[in-house]
């Protein structure tokens, strides 16, 4: 229980530090965003009116802890290129809200494919005696590992898009007008995200198993008369799988990072196309935003995995 | 793998090195000379597929598309060689320091670096990109920053492990100074493990710088980088699907080159133990 107490505590005050971090990194930004929202031509009268609207005439301390506490109530500011029109400017929550389901759908998908071919592939590399297909293997995972995803969305989008004609490139079909249209189309950039991974969480699993291998129980249980497809299934696997998991964890964290490049790639309205467009056009309050909520789910994704791997070897609940 | 124990090289070794050379030798001739201008356009030339005139085939506007993939390979290079330099150097920096002395300091900035190595480094750069802008020396520092935490580990492990070995010690005895022992004594002995991550950080610097020009956030126009070349090329996929291939494959052949090298070199590594 003083576990969980001290987890928790740590990763509140890990969210805590990272949301002064987000939104100290934007406060030492050269420029004044008013000016760059009303022009240079705009009266002292107006210029005055809007510092006070958006909140810039208090001290940091107090507009750090109205955007805080503004996140907490789940209104995330105001966007400073978007507006709903003349007089009204956009919430970024309702700038966010309608990309969120895509990245989210695109980033489930492609860990769904990255964990149901990596783990046999890594089981079936581990076990073999076949040099050949040992080779073949190593030579697959490590091409795979140095395609920047990018291209490979490229490539994917050449051979299933333009050569076999199984999608076509850009017609994206909103989740809203017809779901299942939208998750096939998201299969082919789950494709260019998960190939990387794939190789990289098949060579870790792998190795993990082949030192497992050398362990002292696998020579008893060998001793014992057992088979060595049991000995792997039974004894090793269980080990094996432990490190697995937190490099899945890593792989999450991986995941995200790569939809950002990829929705760019297959023209996605997701979360990663407005972070890039929001950069491009210093869309700050968007840009905030956005990091500290993809900061967040890293740490949430790391933190669920620590839980889940003391759950799982009892040996770590022992110390 | 034991066979081949006693060789000093091994087929990484070799295989990357030679991948490497290309690389070095087209960075190095596109300073000089490319076999056409990477910027002369001609509208007789535009989309010819591959041939001996040009290997790599022309662009959209008539360009030649190989020399302009060299002189992206010497933009990609250097800017390359500057994030690792500026990572090593700063890693090596607070390494030694975190490592050699621990305590207080030490927890501190181990707790940061493990919070920061655990993020995918590209949206760390994105970060950094974002407060400073866009352009090449802002790529050198925002990947620069988000690859130090790496260095950092790995110089930090070595320094703990070396900190407390006889020669150290007697060093220690002798009155040698700190930085002398930090920088001569320790330092050239962890350079075994250092350079196997120069060489992954190279391989990574590679893979984000070209990640963020394809973005559109990194090395700006006029310049050609193999990321901004991809993005160009993607929207003559089906006309002419040799322009993305070029740069493509080049990024893949540099990332590979840098991976070879680094396996290469902890297996020689090991092999020497």
């Amino acid at each position: 229980m003083t576990y969980f107490i001290k987890k928790i505590a740590t990763l509140i005050i890990t969210l805590f530090l990272v949301s002064v971090l987000s939104f100290l990194a934007f406060q030492i930004i050269p420029g004044d965003v008013v000016n760059s929202i009303l022009g240079t031509e705009a009266t002292p009268e107006r210029e005055q009116q809007l510092r006070e609207e958006l909140g810039l005439d208090k001290p940091p301390v107090q507009r750090y802890i109205n955007w805080a506490s503004g996140i907490l109530h789940g209104d995330l500011g105001v966007s400073y290129r978007y507006s709903k029109n003349m007089n009204e400017m956009m919430p970024v929550t309702e700038l966010i809200g309608d990309k969120l389901p895509v990245t989210l759908w695109l980033g489930l998908i492609s860990i769904i494919f990255t964990v149901l071919f990596a783990i046999p592939l890594g089981v079936l590399w581990a076990g073999t005696k076949n040099r050949f297909l040992d080779g073949a293997l190593n030579v697959l995972t490590q091409g795979s590992m140095a395609i920047p995803s990018f291209f490979l969305g490229i490539l994917v989008t050449y051979l299933f898009g333009i050569i076999f004609k199984m999608f076509i490139p850009g017609a994206y079909v909103s989740y809203k007008k017809d779901f299942w249209a939208f998750v096939l189309y998201l299969i082919f950039p789950a494709i260019a995200i998960a190939i990387p991974k794939i190789g990289m969480t098949a060579r870790f699993l792998r190795n993990s198993t082949l030192t497992e291998l050398r362990a002292d129980y696998v020579r008893t249980a060998k001793s014992k008369g057992a088979s060595d497809k049991s000995i792997l299934f039974k004894h090793v696997l269980r080990n094996a799988m432990l490190p697995v998991v937190t490099f899945v964890g890593m792989i999450i964290a991986e995941v995200i990072a790569g939809s950002i490049v990829v929705e760019q790639v297959f023209s996605l309205p997701g979360v990663g196309r407005l972070l890039i467009s929001s950069i491009s056009t210093r869309d700050f309050p968007v840009v905030q935003v956005l990091i500290l909520y993809i900061t967040m789910v890293v740490i949430l994704v790391y933190f669920v995995v620590d839980v889940i791997y003391r759950e799982l070897d009892p040996r770590i609940r022992v110390e | 793998m034991m066979k081949k124990g006693s060789k000093k090289l091994n087929n990484y070794l070799i295989i990357g090195a030679v991948m490497a050379g290309v690389i070095l030798i087209l960075s190095i001739l596109s300073l000089f000379w490319t076999p056409y201008s990477p910027t002369a356009m001609s509208a007789a030339l535009k989309f010819k597929p591959p041939s001996f005139a040009h290997p790599f085939g022309t662009d959209n506007f008539g360009r030649d598309i190989f020399s302009r993939v060299m002189k992206a390979i010497g933009t990609s290079f250097l800017i390359s060689v500057f994030v690792v330099l500026m990572s090593s150097v700063l890693g090596i920096l607070i390494g030694a320091v975190t490592g050699y002395f621990g305590g207080l300091v030490d927890t501190v900035v181990m707790r940061i670096v493990d919070a920061v190595n655990g993020f995918p480094s590209i949206l760390l750069a994105l970060v950094v990109i974002s407060v400073l802008g866009k352009g090449r020396a802002n790529v050198v520092v925002a990947l620069g920053i988000a690859f130090t935490p790496s260095f950092v580990r790995i110089v930090r492990g070595e320094f703990i492990r070396l900190r407390d070995a006889d020669y150290i010690v007697r060093a220690r005895l002798m009155g040698a100074s700190k930085p002398r022992i930090l920088f001569l004594h320790i330092l050239p002995n962890i350079f075994s493990v250092f350079w196997v991550s120069v060489m992954i950080g190279f391989n990574n610097a590679i893979l984000a710088e070209s990640g963020l020009s394809y973005l559109g956030i990194g090395v700006q126009a006029p310049d050609a980088t193999l990321g901004s070349m991809l993005s160009d090329a993607q929207g003559y996929l089906g006309t002419a699907p040799w322009y993305a291939l070029a740069p493509g494959i080049t990024i893949v052949w540099m990332v590979l080159a840098a991976a070879m090298l680094s396996e290469g070199i902890s297996r020689r590594k090991k092999s020497q133990m």
